[in-house]
């Protein structure tokens, strides 16, 4: 295949336009770097592309899909989902270990998995980052509460996030816009949560209620999942990567592979190698300095496949750590019927996409005493939801039956049922890891991940203890658990779209390989800025983290350009 | 559109209104009424061609839609909102869909004819109705293995109709979906949370 070489020189390649990369973006356009962006899928057209407000019977195959997805796990998010990805994407396998379970998901469209993502907006708590300070497992990061708490507040103050002041340890206050009022659904969890010593805030999402940046206000049709047309909750795409386009300094290559880092016989990078997926042809950007922010797994992939004789374990991997500490978020769910909500009023409950509500962890003191290491969250839902595919199968299925009494038990408990999800933290374990396929490569010929994954006692101990206090919950409401209590268990590895950690920061080059500003130890002009840092897992969503961190990163990177170090 | 159905539409229509107006019929009969505009308009708009399934097929699956979600006094019936329309462009589209539903029709009169002598669409309503009731429930097959392909047929008819009730304008309307509309200020009705407080004794 002959290589094409392009002329200029970007002061900056970003790969992966997501949460990371979508923060790179702004942040060093603002400083007037220029950027090159690199995505390996279409850019995004939110006129054309986003559902918001279309109704099921609007569309022939009432959001089934058009060969009937939804009704066989192949669309998990639904066909009213933003444009957003795949657990399988078409000739770009992965591969799992044999008798384990993983799954990827993975978004190849400008914007990445922010397009569609549940937006809670949670900063780390300061014991997060010294884990083993506390409890003697995983690895402290490099960096403390203190540290980052400047770009937390950049962040937040840029994309705007709903909250409000608590003084809750394991979840630190922010730059906060107005929250929206709780649903009577989430009065009832809040007063019963309240009745069990469980804190139940307003919850953070972000999403913005007052206008911002030019950005108007949410207007509570609960769709974000959808994609927001008025981009009244956060995504790289609209929020960050479209103003940053009208600085001039930004140029965005669509359907770009990145498949290799190239480096020079410094050992720094010169130029990213990618398909061009139109074209199936091979292509090089030359740089001064490269940020990956592929997605943590992603990243990884693209640094062990940067092999050369200088570097034959892969690019900033010296140490062998780039692959390994992957985890993903702890994950189960529990449903109930609460007859207290029957016969209410019907009203719009729409709101913002997601709980008006959630309950940060609570028992950080008493981890000793109940028997697991780390913590968890709990995420609510509820309402009367549209209705749609499969919203009614779990009623169906209970009932069974048919005729004028099913469609009168459908029509009475609509809208009387509550669901809690838990959201934990995984320890990295010797056994969860990724690598490189030895015999499989991709549609563009690249070699592929393969995955490894166990869950080791600590996130099945926290499970249970997710189940019996959900039931309480439940039960505290007057409500019933649906189905066997005793069902169901801890999520498939992968499945909370967590997965992080493979390209881990640290302040020893042979136990990490990025620095504290995710400065690779070993190649001076190569920088990670997605999830693939990150040292731990704790009990809160990546995203606000990601987007912090990659501020941070692109400000150091910035100020190393100007001075002439990388 | 036949002038004769254009006239009786319109024509059922303003009886509808002025009566319900008037107060003279109540909200059960002015809905019935409702019902037969709604299907005088369908078939104004066309009789419908299956793509998947014959015509016997076709009326079978109409029945059964309409035998899992009947009419009643608040809102039509499952052909009234499309199901078997519904049904029809899926399992075209999807090879499992359409052996699930063409199997499943064809397993129905087999056994309605081992079992009352008659098709499904021929069988008296209590015969029906006995055949549904033992492949509606899936604790009959401890009994009776042989339900098992009913059951998990009707299972899927039952899923199937549902869905396309509820995401139809008509099913929206019976369940008291009101939202889709945007706010500027998010708000819950003072009312509805004292109901719920109330009840729920955590008030």
């Amino acid at each position: 295949m002959q290589v094409q070489r392009s002329a200029p020189v970007h002061d900056v390649v970003v790969i992966g336009s997501g949460a990371g990369g979508g923060t790179a973006v702004k942040v060093l356009t603002d400083l007037g770097v220029k950027v090159a962006l690199l995505e390996a899928g279409p850019m995004l057209n939110p006129a054309k592309e986003f559902k918001e407000h279309v109704w099921p019977h609007q569309v022939p195959h009432r959001g089934a899909g058009d060969n009937a997805e939804s009704y066989f796990g192949r669309k998990d998010f639904g066909y009213f989902s933003a444009p957003n990805g795949w657990w399988d994407i078409e000739g770009e396998p992965y591969t799992v270990a044999e008798g384990q379970r993983f799954r990827w998901f993975r978004s190849r469209i400008l914007g990445g998995r922010t397009n569609h993502y549940g937006r809670i907006t949670l900063r780390f708590a300061d014991y997060d980052f010294k884990p083993y300070s506390r409890d003697g497992l995983g690895t402290d990061w490099p960096i403390s509460y203190d540290e980052i708490a400047p770009w937390y507040d950049k962040a937040e103050a840029f994309i705007g996030v709903t909250g409000s002041k608590e003084g809750i340890r394991s979840a630190p206050d922010g730059v906060f816009m107005p929250p929206a009022a709780p649903r009577v659904h989430e009065v009832l969890i809040q007063k019963a949560c309240g009745r069990l010593n469980i804190p139940c805030v307003p919850a953070r999402l972000a999403v913005i209620t007052k206008p911002l940046n030019g950005r108007i206000a949410c207007h509570y049709c609960g769709q974000c999942g959808r994609g927001c047309v008025t981009a009244s909750n956060y995504s790289s795409s609209q929020v960050q990567i479209f103003p940053a386009m009208k600085s001039g300094r930004l140029t965005i290559f669509s359907n770009a592979m990145a498949r290799e880092l190239i480096t020079n016989a410094e050992g720094k990078v010169t130029a990213v190698s990618y398909i061009d997926k139109a074209t199936r042809t091979e292509k090089q950007i030359r740089c001064r300095a490269v940020i990956v922010a592929a997605s943590a797994c992603e990243s990884a992939r693209l640094l062990l496949n940067s092999k050369s004789p200088r570097h034959p374990n892969g690019l900033a991997n010296s140490s062998g750590v780039v692959g390994r500490f992957l985890t993903d978020t702890t994950g189960f769910s529990m449903s109930g019927y609460v007859p207290a909500l029957a016969g209410m009023k019907k009203h719009d409950t729409d709101g913002i996409g997601g709980g008006h509500v959630y309950m940060p962890w609570w028992l950080w003191e008493q981890q000793k005493d109940i028997g697991f290491p780390r913590g968890y969250h709990i995420e609510v839902g509820g309402g009367y939801g549209m209705p749609g595919v499969n919203a009614f199968y779990g009623s169906t299925r209970r009932h069974e039956g048919y005729g004028a009494s099913l469609k009168k038990k459908i029509r009475d408990e609509y809208g009387c049922f509550v669901g809690l999800a838990g959201r934990g933290e995984m320890i990295p374990n010797e056994k969860t890891f990724c690598d490189i396929d030895p015999t499989v490569v991709d549609r563009w010929g690249i070699p592929v991940l393969r995955f490894h994954f166990e869950w080791a006692d600590y996130e099945i101990k926290q499970v249970e203890h997710m189940r019996n206090t959900f039931a309480e919950i439940i039960e505290k409401m007057g409500g019933q658990v649906l189905g066997d209590k005793k069902a169901g268990g801890i999520s498939v590895g992968g499945e909370i779209i967590h997965e992080l950690g493979t390209v881990r920061m640290g302040n020893d080059p042979k136990t990490s390989a990025l620095n504290k500003y995710c400065q690779a130890h070993d190649v001076k002009n190569l920088f990670v800025a997605d999830a693939a840092p990150f040292v731990s897992n704790p009990d809160k969503n990546p995203t606000l983290t990601i987007c912090a961190l990659s501020w941070r990163t692109s400000e150091y990177l910035a100020e190393e350009l100007k001075k002439g170090n990388v | 559109m036949s002038e004769t159905t254009s006239t009786r539409r319109d024509a059922l229509r303003s009886i509808a209104v002025s009566l319900a107006a008037a107060g003279a019929i109540g909200e059960a009969d002015a809905q019935h009424v409702h019902h037969e505009v709604a299907e005088v308009k369908k078939a104004a708009a066309g009789v419908y061609k299956p793509k998947v399934f014959t015509p016997h097929e076709w009326k079978t699956l109409a029945m059964l839609a309409d035998l899992i979600i009947p009419a009643d006094e608040v809102s039509p019936s499952a052909t009234a909102a499309g199901a078997p329309e519904f049904i029809d462009l899926l399992a075209n589209n999807n090879e499992r869909l359409r052996t699930i539903f063409t199997g499943g029709l064809g397993w129905l009169d087999r056994e309605c004819e081992k079992r009352h002598q008659a098709l499904f669409v021929n069988a008296k309503p209590t015969q029906q109705k006995a055949l549904l009731d033992l492949i509606a429930y899936r604790k009959n097959a401890e009994a009776d293995p042989s339900l098992l392909p009913g059951i998990a047929f009707f299972d899927w008819a039952r899923r199937m109709t549902v869905d396309a009730f509820y995401t139809s304008p008509l099913g929206v309307k019976d369940i008291g979906y009101v939202g889709n509309k945007g706010m500027t200020t998010f708000q819950v009705p003072a009312d509805a949370l004292a109901y719920a407080l109330k009840r729920s004794g955590l008030g």
